[in-house]
């Protein structure tokens, strides 16, 4: 993609205020995410997932002006969590996302470009794994494999590939169906630079929107399964142990306020959310600026 | 359907494969009285579990076949058991959220498509972006942080104390398993009336996404047959707005629809593991979460299972129900 057409993507972009929204507040998460180590200074360099605590007391405390979102159950700093957190969102997002891709690109574009049986074995393999709703399937390998967030990404990619590898499918089909691809075979080109050459450009534009939309489901797909208990460790920054932290305080009846401990439950959930948003708004301009064709 | 499902369960084998014999004993017996000291090699060595992977894999089947699906070390059962004892509470609960997606979500689908850019349309694309952008655990827990941390209504579990008594009694007979069924036969009407209150909240979480993904895809395909040249037609015959929206726009639109709902109801099956989760709703989503938490591979295994032949046959019957409605497809 030359710049050229990047300028005329983001001026259309701009244009639309609720695409402007989407891409602005990815804009902002992604400065959060960089700027990680600046907004929240980590106490031990080493480790800066680690959230810190400021006692051992089980009871969250109160935003004030040590802790500005106030803390969560073990005295986890909610702050601290919510910045480093939002690292932990996308690197989760772009490894299980980059690898789920370059593994439903070969598969798609080998199953697509040379069809006959190994189409069809290709695409057979693919229905098994379709076979299980996403969660189960990830939840077998984490058990096999034992919690934590490695494990957490190896089952997401293990079970996510097919959705890239369907799509590329689908779009290669239709792409090399064009006058071009056989003037170049007729020209004597060989097949990888076909592939790479004139179908890929054409046919990666599904992929792109779908993956904008994946960046938000994704990593709370990984989020979920902190809350079961099964992706970070304790203590790890990571948007859903924090929400599942406060699982324990917003229910149990405290006696007298039941807003007690509203803190612990909204920042979180804010941060979550609005993550989600911003990808989701962004995808949607995507598509509508890649395929007019869909109505939305 | 049979090559996937034998796929599907070679497939799980396969990541068992990964795991030591002595932790895969807990998938072969069948209680624990079998694992005393000195017997585990004794087991290892009759389950063959130290042999070659088709062996195993041909023992394991076999056993799945006869209904043994090993010990649950979680729950101290067989996990035939407890797979027989919560697969009715989980059914019960996704057809209780289908049944609100199919009506609200086609409904405000196409709301929303006849009053395109208006008001109407543009509070609806909010609503499916909350609905994209709430993670159902998010989702989950503020119901349950306001309509019972705080109003106290709606409490999480199966149902209350005092009709856990009544339906755990001898006189009470299980028919299907279904609590509120089972309720409703034996003349239960309060029990019945308990079991419901404590599914709206579960249902809600579980129905809110689908909710938004169906009011997206009716929308869109009902703005594409809003826009053909039949509707047209039917318009420039001075029919009235509605008969031109109810019967030849949405006819064609709910094609696409009727696939994503069925979509949508494999989909709520993974949902369920969290949202069980969250309301300690003893269904096998809830019992998936516990077991993968502790180990038990026996109680992973055999959920897995169960959801890969329901999803497989889910698809079988969105496939024909597809044939069924758009008789373009059965020509092919």
């Amino acid at each position: 993609m030359n710049m050229e057409r990047f300028i005329k993507i983001a001026k259309k972009i701009a244009r639309n205020p609720t695409s402007l929204a989407g891409l602005l507040l990815v804009l902002f998460y992604v400065a959060i995410a960089i700027f990680a180590p600046f907004l929240a200074k980590p106490p031990y360099p080493d480790t800066p997932y680690q959230m810190p605590q400021s006692g051992w007391s089980a009871i969250p405390k109160p935003p004030s002006w040590q802790n500005p979102f106030g803390t969560t159950q073990g005295q986890y700093d909610l702050y601290y969590g919510i910045i480093w957190g939002t690292r932990t969102a996308f690197k989760v997002g772009i490894v299980v996302i980059g690898l789920a891709l370059i593994i439903g690109l070969i598969v798609g574009t080998i199953s697509a470009y040379f069809g006959g049986w190994v189409d069809e074995v290709l695409m057979r393999i693919t229905d098994i794994f379709l076979a299980f709703p996403f969660l189960v399937g990830v939840i077998v390998i984490v058990a096999i494999l034992g919690p934590g967030l490695n494990h957490v990404m190896w089952a997401l990619v293990i079970f996510y590939w097919m959705t890239y590898a369907r799509l590329i499918r689908g779009s290669v089909l239709e792409v090399k169906e064009n006058q071009y691809v056989m003037a170049g075979r007729a020209l004597g080109t060989p097949g990888y630079r076909i592939i790479s050459r004139h179908i890929l450009p054409n046919a990666i534009f599904p992929v792109i929107i779908q993956s904008s939309m994946d960046m938000a489901t994704i990593p709370l797909m990984a989020a979920a399964l902190s809350f079961l208990g099964l992706g970070a460790p304790v203590g790890y920054a990571s948007w859903g142990q924090l929400v599942s932290f406060s699982r324990n305080w917003i229910v149990s009846s405290t006696g007298g306020n039941p807003f007690a401990y509203w803190y612990t439950i909204v920042f979180p959930s804010v941060a979550i959310v609005l993550y989600a948003m911003g990808w989701n708004l962004l995808g949607d301009a995507l598509r509508d600026i890649f395929d007019p064709r869909m109505l939305i | 359907m049979p090559v996937t499902l034998l796929g599907l369960t070679f497939l799980i084998f396969f990541f068992t494969s990964f795991l030591s014999p002595y932790q895969l004993v807990s998938a072969y017996v069948t209680s624990p009285r079998e694992l005393q000291a000195g017997n585990v090699d004794k087991i290892i060595e009759k389950y063959g579990l130290n042999q070659n992977f088709i062996f195993r894999y041909g023992r394991w089947i076999d056993g799945l076949v006869h209904g043994n699906f090993g010990w649950s070390l979680s729950l101290n059962e067989p996990v035939s058991k407890v797979l027989e004892q919560r697969f009715p509470a989980t059914i019960e609960l996704t057809i209780y959220a289908i049944i609100p997606v199919i009506f609200i979500g086609i409904w405000l689908g196409v709301v929303a498509a006849s009053h395109h850019n208006g008001v109407i349309d543009q509070v609806l694309r909010v609503v499916a972006l909350l609905g994209y952008s709430v993670p159902a655990f998010v989702l989950g827990l503020l119901l349950l942080f306001i309509l019972y941390g705080v109003l106290g209504w709606l409490p999480p579990g199966r149902m209350d104390q005092w009709a856990q008594m009544i339906y755990y009694a001898k006189s009470f007979h299980h028919y299907t398993g279904i609590a509120t069924l089972d309720a409703l036969l034996n003349g239960r009407i309060w029990v019945f009336l308990d079991i419901l209150k404590h599914l709206i909240d579960p249902v809600l979480t579980l129905s809110f996404l689908s909710i938004a993904g169906l009011l997206r895809i009716t929308r869109s395909s009902m703005l594409e047959s809003l826009g053909q040249d039949y509707i047209r037609t039917a318009r420039a015959k001075g029919l009235s707005e509605r008969v031109v929206v109810n019967k030849h726009a949405k006819r064609n639109a709910l094609i696409p629809a009727t696939t994503v709902a069925g979509l949508m109801f494999i989909g709520m099956l993974g949902g369920v593991i969290i949202t069980e989760t969250i309301f300690n709703y003893p269904g096998i989503g809830s019992f998936a979460a516990q077991a993968a938490e502790q180990f038990d591979y026996a109680g992973v295994l055999g959920v897995a299972v169960v959801f890969g032949i329901v999803t497989v046959i889910g698809n079988l019957i969105v496939d024909i129900s597809y044939a069924i409605i758009d008789p373009r497809v059965r020509v092919g």
